[in-house]
């Protein structure tokens, strides 16, 4: 088994679209999964709507996010609008699918005639996880939203700016990805409950549940202290110097922490000992802290002479945790980023690019680069005809009336 | 309980500080038994705070409190001899060990995944978790978390225009990584189940706090663009570039409002221009967009304007749960901008019972956690246990477990071994 994937035996007929469902079946189909993307070419996978798309120029199958995130998988088109589309998928768990995945607003699945309770009774281990903003049940269950409105909801805008200034929001649907970690972290429980006890599952995934774990102490100090913490820029309670200070060039910076004395005079020495360093104001913690605004202007004096890159090297060899504020162009350049993050694929139509993996590796099983993102409907023969065992007639018919529209 | 838990027969060791104390907890909240091994007198994470009360003191961390229940804590010295020879013998009854150490060090201390995989024969699961991973030039790099946010590329991204790039105010890059984490463990758990052979987990921090820079990076290499932080506001969602903001302020504080386009963007811009409508507020241009129709992908920075500038007035006449409630019954997307205390006041959470309250009877008190994160059919996740004192469960694992007898464990701790 060394060398092969973990997920073997993993089918997964997935309803998602955007990040919070499709992501997750695609971690698992980088380490074997086999897994249908389900959508339709009159409400296609919205992310294939979203920027950028390759040369700027819109088109269905021109878009990064979607050739992304869910890559490594078989890409259908299915009407479940169509009076035959709810029976086509079911024939698709029946033949095929030992696990289904979706992210529509909660009931929709069962409108669909979908719902797990449906599917049970064509196979009785079946594991369906949905994943929402806010759960499948509740007095605003039925609330619709995106990831980029529950990092709102959720309490990181609040905690992200300056104490001076509005919140910030943090880039993209940010929760959606907490949402997909957790949902993974559930789906891969689910399978092996299902490997020891013979029994499938109903899974229920909240992202707002799965995000506010990120926040514990946050919400301990309000239970407890009854403190609403606020923003504090890039600043730390227990550090100073601790922020982003300015390089040399166009927007480009460095961030530098001082936790410790020795830190400190680490810092001093690399800076060439500058006169104002041996003030007695900045020599204890303490000290730093109470001065802070001047103490960080005097290190933006001493960082702007440099590139960003310098500093750092200085910074690190001498022991000082310094580091580039890395821009994207610099993500893609990044050797560490590319051992544990991007991988290379080829699309028909994008042509070369890069996608993302799971942050870790697994020193026996390598994760998989099998397909890039599909085009819209690419695999339906092959999904339809060897995977759910349709007929050629069948096949033809139900294209004939529109159910793969 | 125990039918309930989602995996059973996983010991875990988990050695690890802040930056990965979120791996071991998710394990300890699918059922493992996770077993938090502390140098003597206590993991030095156990200074972060807040504390409880305000009181700074060890065993008072609520940070602690958070990460690390649903675990039982040891004390161990790793650097002492027989430190090392007791790590031994708990590995050859565990089935996962999390540490957190500089890379090398627990090869230098005769403790590293080769001599782990040689005892077990092939069994054992070890989890590395670093900033930058094993291997790399900045492999030996200091970082906390504001030197993974940067070197992650998702600080870059958030901003005002007019100051420094940003990290959030707390560590997320810390439970970024240990979910993470956990999740790779999980895989090779998973894994072990179906082979019997365990492997090193490599986990790096830079790269689990990048996924949370989401698209940014694609438009670089799509089109050259280079993403930049743009303050209260969303961009990249418009071929022209156009921007819009992202929290509005309120009566009470900020409200999130976005403009979406297909079936859900559309519903929201209709049913929010007709809300502000019986409260007085449109315009020409309001009346004489067709929503079904609009396009945020292809919309300019003007029709962004117009629709968000009244937007911006009528939300200002609002406070936050006024907004939510009618946002429910209008099926218009958007919520109110939570702080901690609005998250624990939120009628969904409660309902969906996500709060426990643990008893702490050191205290003499209960505190309220945020305990399961999805609910299972079949199983269920959720706080069991609250976080270990400093070496409470030495004598219970120590004694009835490995065997040792009690005149030994005094020797141990006067040896300053546990």
């Amino acid at each position: 088994m060394e060398g092969s994937g973990i997920f073997e035996n993993v089918k997964i007929l997935e309803f998602g679209q955007i990040v919070a469902g499709p992501l997750i079946a695609t971690y698992l189909a980088d380490y074997g999964a086999e897994v249908i993307h389900v959508e339709s070419k009159t409400r296609p996978d919205q992310y294939r709507l979203y920027p950028p798309f390759k040369d700027n120029k819109p088109g269905i199958n021109r878009g990064y996010d979607f050739a992304i995130y869910s890559h490594n998988k078989y890409g259908i088109t299915l009407n479940l609008r169509h009076p035959k589309g709810a029976e086509v998928a079911k024939r698709i768990v029946k033949n095929w699918a030992n696990v289904v995945t979706e992210n529509f607003t909660p009931g929709v699945m069962k409108r669909q005639g979908l719902g797990y309770e449906e599917l049970k009774k064509i196979k009785s281990d079946i594991i369906m996880l949905g994943t929402c903003n806010l759960g499948q049940t509740g007095p605003y269950a039925q609330h619709p939203g995106m990831g980029s409105h529950l990092t709102h909801l959720s309490g990181f805008t609040h905690l992200t700016g300056w104490p001076d200034r509005d919140p910030l929001i943090l880039y993209g649907p940010y929760i959606d990805f907490i949402g997909v970690v957790y949902g993974t972290i559930a789906l891969i429980s689910a399978i092996e409950y299902r490997r020891r006890t013979g029994k499938g599952q109903y899974v229920d995934v909240a992202q707002f549940e799965g995000g506010i774990q990120f926040l514990i102490p946050t919400l301990l100090d309000y239970v407890v202290n009854g403190r609403v913490q606020g923003r504090n820029g890039n600043r730390c309670d227990y550090a100073a110097p601790h922020g982003a200070f300015p390089c040399r060039g166009e927007d480009r910076w460095c961030v530098i922490a001082v936790f410790k004395d020795d830190e400190w005079k680490k810092l001093c020495q690399v800076m060439g000992d500058p006169g104002w360093t041996k003030d007695s104001k900045f020599n204890t913690l303490l000290g730093r802290k109470k001065n802070e605004e001047e103490l960080e202007r005097l290190i933006g004096e001493w960082t702007s002479k440099f590139t960003t890159e310098e500093v750092v090297t200085k910074l690190q060899s001498a022991g000082v945790e310094s580091g580039v504020v890395k821009n994207p162009k610099e993500m893609y350049e990044d050797p560490h980023l590319n051992r544990y993050f991007w991988a290379e694929m080829t699309h028909p139509e994008i042509g070369k690019y890069h996608l993302e993996l799971p942050s870790f590796k697994l020193s026996k099983v390598p994760p998989q680069l099998r397909m890039s993102g599909p085009l819209i409907g690419e695999h339906n023969e092959y999904v339809y005809r060897k995977l759910a065992g349709f007929s050629e007639e069948e096949y033809e018919e139900l294209n004939k009336e529109g159910v793969f529209e | 309980m125990e039918e309930k838990n989602l995996i059973k027969d996983c010991r875990v060791l988990d050695l690890s500080n802040e930056l990965g104390f979120l791996c071991g907890k998710i394990l300890g909240d699918l059922g493992a038994d996770v077993i938090k091994v502390e140098p003597p007198g206590g993991d030095p994470s156990r200074n972060m705070g807040p504390f409880y009360k305000d009181i700074p003191h060890p065993e008072k961390s609520l940070y602690w409190f958070g990460f690390n229940n649903n675990k039982r804590g040891i004390t161990l010295n790793i650097e002492t001899a027989d430190g090392r020879e007791i790590l031994k013998k708990l590995i050859m009854t565990a089935d996962i060990l999390i540490e957190s150490f500089a890379p090398g060090y627990m090869d230098k201390l005769g403790l590293g995944y080769s001599k782990f995989s040689e005892m077990t024969k092939d069994k054992i699961i070890m989890t590395s978790i670093t900033p930058f991973g094993q291997e790399g030039p900045y492999k030996d790099y200091k970082a906390s978390d504001l030197g993974i946010m940067a070197m992650s590329g998702c600080m870059y991204l958030v901003g005002d225009t007019d100051r420094p790039p940003i990290r959030t105010s707390i560590p997320v890059s810390y439970v970024w990584t240990g979910s993470y984490a956990a999740l790779g463990t999980l895989m090779a758990f998973f894994h072990r189940q179906m082979t019997g052979k365990g492997q090193h987990v490599d986990v790096s921090g830079q790269a689990s706090a990048a996924w949370s820079a989401d698209t940014a990076p694609f438009y670089w290499e799509a089109d050259g663009t280079m993403t930049k932080r743009v303050g209260n506001a969303i961009a990249g969602r418009s071929i022209h570039g156009a921007v819009m903001p992202a929290a509005y302020p309120c009566k009470d504080g900020y409200i999130c409002w976005l403009i979406y386009g297909a079936r859900s963007g559309g519903i929201t811009n209709k049913e929010t221009v007709k809300w502000m409508e019986e409260k007085g507020i449109t315009s020409e241009w309001l009346k004489t967009q067709d929503w079904d129709k609009f396009d945020p992908g292809s919309a300019t920075q003007d029709d962004f304007d117009q629709l968000t500038k009244p937007v911006s007035k009528f939300l200002s006449g609002l406070n936050k749960m006024e907004f939510l409630e009618e946002a429910v019954k209008r099926r218009i997307m958007g919520y109110p901008v939570s702080s901690a205390k609005d998250i624990l006041e939120n009628p969904q959470l409660q309902a969906r019972e996500v709060w426990q309250k643990i008893d702490h009877p050191e205290l003499g008190s209960t505190i309220t956690y945020p305990g399961p994160w999805a609910k299972f059919s079949e199983t269920s996740v959720g706080i069991q246990r609250r976080a270990p004192l400093i070496g409470e469960h030495n004598r219970e694992i120590y004694v009835n477990e490995l065997g040792m007898s009690d005149s030994e464990l005094v020797l141990l701790k006067q040896g300053n071994i546990i």
